[in-house]
């Protein structure tokens, strides 16, 4: 078999693979984080909270209701999006005028609370969330087996981010929401409801938070510690990425992804801090971000 | 009387109450055993409010007193961090009396909090810990390792395991402690029966994907993929490698699960699934009566953990009442003399170095269609008798010499 650097070509181009899949979650979740900290300037620590709650209700409703998977999908990510305009309307709304400091704690807080209501709800153990059947079984790849419902995540995460970016960047709509980023104000004069805007994007950052999370239930056991681990790689994503920057995220995502999938086979106990080793030498080489502008 | 009077009087009789709550407590009649675990991490459900529910019991069970003395109980969690274990130990020892330990799950902590009880002469039982070095390099005079070990769990599984067949082992190991400890247990074994320790991959603790491990383990060729980590990432990783198809090539050996993972995996993806246990709720009459007692409280059946956290309290009260005394010295002279018998282990005893010698449990995950009603997840495939269990005393523990 061919081999690089001592390992053969069919292993990297899995663990490539496998990357890719967990760079979609990456991409996906810090596109929110972007699109909030791009259009409202907060700095979203409950961003995995978010997360976790997407595959908790998901997890519920199907319990309690027999929601299928398809239904979660949608009915899930609008439940958890509800919550977040409640949250900004309640609670965010009145940080805007303040540093930025405030938001990150205030959501940070609201993360802890999360994290202990679900640990109250459903113990340390977790609970498992079943693949749907029309998403089980593999597709074999000929160098390694590829689990239909991977495939699938790579496929909704690719769609999403394409959606969301071509919204923002391309629409009328996207238009009207960077201009409040740009001068409030101004467009307030124009006649635009801006704090609508404003309330509209933090609901879909955070339903994008919660469609993340219902595509992992049926990967990884649903528990209250799920979202608190990711949500530092994922800040670290949109750091490198550029703050703020919709295509850093989504790029910066995928890629990270697969340098991580990398490290797991050239040294797999660096493969939990190689991102913030790339995040440390991306803040000394180019401060602002690989896509982000000074 | 007036609403102010009545505040006023009620705040008093509390002020009154609090300001005689310390002169009680200093006074000494009372037997203090404090509980030190994990009570909202990844490894809260093994022991946790659980273990302290199973004391309380098991004070119960023994009367609420002992030499005429109350028995009271405290509890704090350490969050995984060695430091809060040891300085809460200290902090109970030199303020609240503290007569027992006891310690809950993680080898890193329970280390530190070993050395604290072992200075300050106070008996300790380490409930939920794996790692053998607490009666090896770790060890003290004071330490007893009451419910299981690496070298138990190793031993147990990965005997079962060669013997049914599975010669090449690829370890999955988390990379502390406990998971190194593990893996170097279970290679043992493999050598000693004739198999082959192929590899390991070395998995941070909590990785969120472990599906980049298992595509090694599998490219390895070996027939047996060793899971040397605990609670949510074996949990985890076993559900990775089914969905991935890999234990249908490699046969997954769990060196150390817990029934609450079991019950979160679900049969489906963990039967046929081999672990080592110390107890189990549903092997006879007597677990199942004090599993019926736990589950009225916690809606699950206790984990071996917490059936080992009521046996150890109620050994210890025992030992206690029959020295007359809770001289520590006198108490581990008669831990170390007395055969345990309880619901938890038959003619247990505690040997120099401080294990507890009893019978394990090798059990294997049931097929859904075995499962006859809820929590019906394992059989015993083999009893395994304390000495094979345990093996011999190694002699790394300074005042316990190995047998010649």
């Amino acid at each position: 078999m061919t081999e690089v650097f001592g390992i053969p070509v069919a292993v990297i181009l899995g663990q490539l693979m496998l990357g890719l899949v967990n760079g979609s979650y990456y991409a996906m979740l810090s596109l929110g984080l972007s699109v909030i900290f791009g259009l409202m300037g907060i700095v979203n620590f409950a961003h995995g909270a978010f997360y976790a709650l997407g595959a908790f209700a998901a997890l519920l409703m199907l319990q309690y209701w027999g929601v299928n998977y398809w239904f979660a999908l949608l009915l899930s990510p609008l439940f958890i999006g509800a919550i977040g305009i409640v949250i900004e309307r309640l609670l965010l709304r009145h940080l805007y005028k303040l540093d930025p400091l405030y938001g990150l704690l205030l959501t940070f807080g609201l993360a802890l609370m999360v994290q202990g209501l679900l640990h109250q709800l459903i113990g340390a153990s977790g609970q498992t969330y079943p693949v749907p059947s029309a998403l089980s079984g593999a597709f074999n790849l000929g160098f390694m087996i590829l689990p239909i419902y991977r495939a699938w995540v790579i496929l909704v995460s690719v769609v999403i981010c394409f959606a969301t970016w071509y919204v923002i960047e391309r629409t009328r709509l996207g238009a009207t929401l960077r201009a409040a980023r740009e001068n409030a104000l101004l467009l307030q004069a124009f006649g635009m409801n801006v704090p609508l805007l404003v309330m509209a994007t933090f609901g879909a950052g955070v339903a994008l938070a919660a469609l993340a999370g219902v595509l992992s239930a049926p990967i990884i056991l649903v528990n209250s510690e799920m979202g608190s681990s990711l949500v530092v790689v994922v800040f670290a994503v949109v750091v490198i990425g550029g703050m703020g920057s919709i295509l850093g995220s989504i790029v910066s995502g995928l890629i990270l992804g697969m340098v991580e999938g990398l490290t797991k086979v050239l040294y797999p106990e660096a493969s939990n801090v190689i991102v913030f080793v790339i995040m440390a030498l991306v803040l000394i080489l180019r401060p602002a971000g690989l896509f982000g502008r000074e | 009387m007036s609403a102010r009077n009545w505040t006023s009087g009620t705040v008093a009789a509390a002020v009154a109450l609090l300001s005689m709550q310390p002169a009680w407590s200093a006074a000494g009649d009372q037997v203090v055993i404090g509980d030190i675990d994990d009570f909202s991490g990844l490894y809260a459900d093994e022991g946790g409010p659980g273990g302290v529910e199973t004391i309380k019991m098991a004070i119960a069970d023994f009367g609420g007193s002992v030499l005429g003395k109350k028995i009271t109980v405290l509890s704090a969690d350490h969050q995984n961090k060695p430091d809060i274990g040891a300085s809460k130990a200290r902090e109970w020892a030199d303020q609240d009396g503290l007569n027992m330990l006891l310690g809950g799950s993680n080898t890193g902590v329970n280390i530190a909090m070993a050395k604290v009880a072992g200075a300050k002469k106070i008996p300790y039982f380490a409930i939920g810990p794996g790692g053998a070095s607490l009666t090896n390099e770790d060890c003290t005079p004071y330490s007893v390792h009451y419910v299981y070990d690496t070298t138990a769990l190793a031993n147990g599984t990965a005997t079962a395991i060669l013997q049914a067949g599975g010669k090449t082992w690829f370890y999955l190991t988390a990379d502390y402690a406990f998971g190194t400890q593990l893996q170097a247990a279970a290679s043992k074994v493999v050598e000693a029966n004739g198999g082959k320790n192929v590899g390991a991959v070395r998995v941070p603790l909590s990785a969120s994907d472990f599906s980049s491990f298992l595509l090694q383990a599998q490219s390895s060729g070996a027939q047996v993929l060793g899971l040397a980590n605990a609670g949510e990432d074996l949990t985890n990783s076993l559900k990775a490698a089914n969905e991935f198809g890999i234990t249908k090539k490699m046969k997954p050996a769990a060196l150390l699960a817990f029934i609450n993972n079991i019950h979160s995996l679900g049969l489906e993806t963990a039967q046929g699934l081999y672990e080592t246990t110390a107890f189990y709720w549903d092997l006879n009459d007597e677990t199942r009566a004090f599993s019926k007692r736990f589950f009225d409280k916690f809606k699950r059946e206790p984990s071996m953990d917490q059936g080992g956290y009521y046996s150890a309290t109620l050994t210890y009260l025992r030992a206690v009442k029959a020295v007359g005394s809770t001289d520590p010295d006198k108490v581990m002279a008669e831990l170390k003399k007395t055969r345990i018998n309880d619901m938890f282990a038959k003619n247990g005893y505690i040997r120099a170095d401080g294990v507890m010698v009893h019978d394990m449990y090798v059990m294997q995950v049931k097929t859904p269609k075995e499962s006859k009603y809820p929590w019906d997840y394992e059989k015993v495939v083999k009893v395994m008798p304390g000495e094979e269990a345990f093996g011999p005393i190694t002699g790394a523990c300074s005042f316990a010499p190995a047998k010649k």
